[in-house]
């Protein structure tokens, strides 16, 4: 029987195996990957996983291909106690896979930078002192219909978030709500250990480091609720550091966040609050505010209603 | 242990040693630390009382970390390590290092100093861990049956994940190195001996005392850290934390002594004629891996002492508020911690490789490139750790490049693949088990590998970052790579360590079963991790509930496959002891031309290579070795060069 050519037939199948999971992938899962279009950030993670699957099958498909083939087609018959043919390497097939692993590397590797830099950090945190910036107008209380920046700080603390919004007198709230269409700028820190906060839906993910101003930017798309999750070891309640957050329309934020901000004002939180900044030193917080009632009044301020006392469990 | 049962013969029968219990051993080391470990704590007590108290955790730990520090040097003592020390101290001559085995059990409960002794107690002390790590695995499934805790409180389940994480990742680093390295390397390199045979042997006890170090951590609580052990929750941490940042430091230490003797023994231990271009795969890997325990491990004992100091004496190396930096932990731990998972994967290659050639029957294809991948996989991986920490807050100017070097570490790693299926072209395929378990390995590391490239980009990567993606992503290529290797290195080699040859049956049905069962259990965590289940936590969105029922339901069953395979070990090698002495695979590698177990020194001459090992289907292929060259053959050969081989009785 003549030798048939193994070449051929594997690269036969594979192209046709090859295509069919590449189509099924774009068409059919790409709308249905994670983290899902709900923002800017997230829809380019989704293209990129959807993108890295298209590359990934046909390797996997190749490999597989091969090895399925070789179990099938060169298994030793049991009589057959024989060697197989002494083919030590072959220059030509060791060149073309190199070069074929290369290219795609590299290329993946440039599809990647411009994933990274394009959407402005995608998503990522990306420290004190971004590289790759959102645009959108930087202003001091922001307003709707504009193209106004909106600040938001996210404080991390063991098992709790909260967030603040600077340009609404400082405000703070537990829920995390964002208006649609708008730049958001996330401004990241903690007060004790390292958290890590992950809006999944969103696509936002940045560390919560004490004494760390970590920025990560995102532009909602899409009206609705999404879950924000601690990522990063952070204690025996690390599991239980999950709260939620909304996506409104622009007026409807702007009614939301004047409406609370005026009830702190009345309350006197935001007076008794610290000073927004970027990174909180909780020892000296709490030497400030020694005098009055934040860790009291509605239970919702001060970074979730309460901040550490000097010893337990922050800086000696 | 029951390598000897058979023999008969007891130690001071004949040669008038004194009995086992007046000599150094396990039971005089055991009482060395138990006084090691008091007096340190008594001494800690005294030095700190009064003011060392670790504010962050309210605990005194002083005392602890030098009772730790104590009980190893006592255990160290009591096992012997340092009578030859005082012996040149005292000026008394030393006795004469031999590398004949022993007999009677006792040798593997000593400090002994013949690496085939070595070679079987690293066997029996990393099986011992990878059983205790799998304890505390099955311990986190039946958490996670519901997505509120049910089984353990809070602190429980992070001790579990802590102590599952930590001990898998102390042994893994071992597990190839300590049994087949230390066992294998010297013999297929035709060597009578290591370089450095009491380094060795303190490399394998440490590993008993980082064991019981960690596990130590449970009385006080555990660790809540997981196995990364990031500040500054470590310094919050209570006092089990010692006991994470002891033990890992000591098995770092160990690993460090492990590869500085194989890199010594292979570069200068070769036999004639065993040129760099003969050298077997298993030992090319090695020998990368040594390169990078030896380079990488530093970074983090110095890790851990820098964070016992933040523990002990308040410094504030890693407090951001006390001008110390957590990012520095990061950094230096992934300095390590990246170079390690390569010290996972390279000795997998290198047993792989070894197995495919015999039983395809055939030469490996690109000899040279499998060593270049191995090298470049090994250079590489010190230039990709700021991959862990694409979303920390660490500036992101080198984002681009450390992207592309994690890129670049497939093209290296595809050369594995390269060799791996070339090898199987045309060739004559024998199932046996270890076979099987290769086959296995390169499918479980495809899906790993692959899914790391989804890991390397960084806007894919701020999804799938501290997921249980990233989860499924490290047991595929540990567990399914570095212990479907070593599970076809036991399959593959224990006829040879030990004469007697492991249940077939049995064997083919453990590996079917934990083949099947390890992909039910992890395929399933990239789907979780992708739908935003984070990693270490047992409180999960309901939906999540019946995937994460099924995985937990697999991971019983792969606990039931690791059980049948220590049925068929313990059974087949205490009970139904089937010899196999011959050469059973027909291969052509330089350990099997030896009885099995080897003769005492491996050698009766050094042997004279003749030819690679991976010769097949080559008609009037060389054996690979001159087993008996006349006397004076080698000495002739290296005349009038003023060198000869080192160590080498000619």
């Amino acid at each position: 029987m003549r030798e048939p050519r193994h070449g051929l037939r594997l690269l036969a199948i594979w192209f046709v195996l090859a295509l069919v999971a590449d189509l099924l992938i774009w068409f059919a899962w790409y709308p249905h990957l994670p983290p899902g279009d709900m923002s800017e950030s997230a829809k380019h993670q989704q293209f990129d996983i959807a993108v890295l699957a298209v590359m990934a099958a046909p390797v996997v498909i190749a490999v597989l291909l091969y090895f399925g083939y070789a179990i099938v087609v060169w298994r030793a018959k049991p009589d057959d106690d024989g060697d197989g043919e002494p083919i030590y390497g072959n220059t030509k097939v060791q060149l073309i896979w190199i070069a074929g692993t290369s290219l795609i590397v590299l290329s993946l590797a440039v599809f990647g930078t411009v994933e990274l830099i394009g959407p402005a950090g995608a998503g990522a945190g990306e420290g004190p002192s971004p590289v790759w910036k959102l645009a959108g107008t930087q202003t001091a209380s922001w307003t709707p219909g504009g193209n106004d920046m909106l600040q938001v700080q996210v404080i991390g603390q063991q098992w709790d978030w909260t967030y603040r919004y600077p340009q609404f007198g400082g405000m703070e709230s537990s829920t995390l709500y964002l208006p649609l269409d708008t730049p958001v700028t996330f401004h990241v820190t903690s007060l004790d250990v390292i958290h890590s906060f992950w809006a999944y839906q969103l696509g936002v993910k940045a560390d919560a480091n004490p004494q760390v101003d970590n920025v990560a930017y995102t532009t909602a798309k899409q009206l609705g609720g999404f879950t924000v999750r601690c990522n990063e070891l952070c204690g025996i309640w690390h599991g239980a550091m999950y709260n939620y957050g909304k996506v409104v329309s622009q007026t409807d934020f702007q009614t939301w966040a004047a409406g609370v901000q005026d009830k702190e004002q009345a309350d006197g939180l935001i007076a008794d609050l610290p000073a927004y900044a970027l990174t909180y030193d909780p020892t000296v917080l709490s030497e400030l505010t020694s005098s009055n009632n934040i860790n009291k009044v509605d239970g919702i301020t001060g970074a979730a209603g309460y901040y550490y006392p000097p010893s337990d469990p922050v800086t000696p | 242990m029951a390598i000897d049962i058979a023999s008969k013969a007891r130690p001071g029968d004949a040669t008038g040693e004194r009995p086992w219990w007046v000599r150094p051993g396990v039971h005089t080391g055991v009482a060395g630390a138990a006084v090691g470990y008091i007096l340190g704590h008594l001494l800690g007590n005294f030095l700190s009382s009064g003011y060392a108290q670790n504010a962050l955790s309210d605990s005194n730990d002083v005392p602890i970390v030098l009772g730790y520090a104590l009980a190893v040097l006592g255990w160290l003592a009591g096992l012997g390590v340092f009578n030859d020390l005082f012996r040149m101290v005292l000026g008394k001559p030393l006795p004469e290092v031999t590398h004949k085995n022993g007999t009677g059990l006792a040798k593997y409960f000593r400090y002994t100093l013949d690496h085939k002794v070595v070679g079987i107690q690293y066997l029996f002390g990393m099986i011992g861990y990878f059983l205790t790590g799998g304890l505390f695995a099955m311990a986190i499934r039946s958490e996670l049956l519901s997505p509120s805790y049910h089984l353990m409180g809070p602190n429980e389940y992070l001790m579990v994940v802590g102590e599952h994480g930590t001990m898998m990742m102390m042994m893994m680093s071992s597990v190839i190195l300590g049994p087949f390295g230390q066992y294998f390397g010297p013999i297929l390199i035709g060597s009578k001996r290591v370089a450095f045979p009491r380094l060795e042997a303190l490399g394998f006890w440490l590993t008993p005392a980082a064991y019981v170090l960690l596990l130590s951590g449970i009385l006080f609580g555990g660790f809540p850290t997981g196995w990364t052990g990031y500040e500054p929750l470590a310094t919050q941490a209570k006092q089990g934390m010692d006991a994470y940042y002891f033990a890992f430091g000591l098995m770092g230490v160990s690993m460090i002594l492990a590869g500085f003797n194989m890199i010594v023994t292979v570069i200068n231990y070769r036999a004639p004629g065993m040129r760099w271009s003969r050298l077997p795969m298993f030992v090319w890997s090695m020998f990368t891996v040594s390169f990078l325990q030896v380079l990488s491990v530093p970074v983090l004992v110095g890790a851990c002492y820098m964070g016992l100091m933040d523990r002990t004496f308040q410094t504030a190396l890693f407090s951001n508020q006390l001008g110390g930096s957590s990012f520095l932990y990061e950094d230096l731990f992934w300095f390590f911690g990246h170079p390690e998972v390569y010290i996972l994967a390279l000795p997998g290659f290198g047993i792989i490789s070894e197995v495919v050639s015999v039983f395809c029957r055939k030469p490996l294809f690109g000899y040279k490139v499998a060593a270049a991948g191995m090298l470049g996989v090994g250079i590489l991986s010190f230039f990709v750790w700021q991959h862990h920490l694409f979303d920390s807050g660490i500036n992101p100017d080198m984002r681009p490049l450390f992207m592309l070097t994690t890129e670049l570490i497939s093209i290296p790693t595809g050369f594995i693949f390269l060799v791996g299926m070339g090898t199987f072209w045309k060739a004559k395929i024998r199932f046996s088990i270890p076979m099987l378990f290769a086959l296995a390995f390169y499918f479980n590391f495809l899906i790993g590998g692959i899914s790391g490239v989804f890991l390397s980009d960084v806007p894919a990567d701020t999804t799938e970052h501290g997921s249980f993606f990233v989860m499924a992503h490290f047991h595929y290529t540990i567990m399914g790579g570095l212990i479907f290797a070593f599970m076809a290195g036991v399959y593959y080699w224990l006829p040879k360590m030990t004469g007697i040859k492991l249940n077939e049956r049995l064997g083919r049905i453990h590996f079917w079963t934990m083949f099947i069962f390890f992909n039910t259990t992890f395929l399933p965590l990239f789907a979780l991790g992708l739908m935003g289940m984070p990693r270490r936590v047992f409180e999960y969105a309901r939906n999540l509930e019946t995937l994460n029922d099924w995985v937990s339901i697999s991971a019983f069953c792969l606990g039931v496959s690791i059980l049948i395979f220590l049925i068929n070990f313990v059974m087949s090698m205490l009970f139904w002891r089937e010899p196999e002495v011959g050469n059973p695979w027909r291969a052509r590698s330089l350990e099997w031309q030896l009885s099995s177990p080897p003769p005492p020194e491996n050698f009766e001459r050094v042997p004279v290579i003749l030819a690679g090992s991976y010769d097949y289907g080559v008609k009037d292929a060389l054996p690979v070795a001159e087993l008996h060259p006349p006397a004076g053959v080698i000495v002739g050969a290296y005349a009038g060069t003023g060198a000869g081989p080192n160590g080498t009785e000619v």
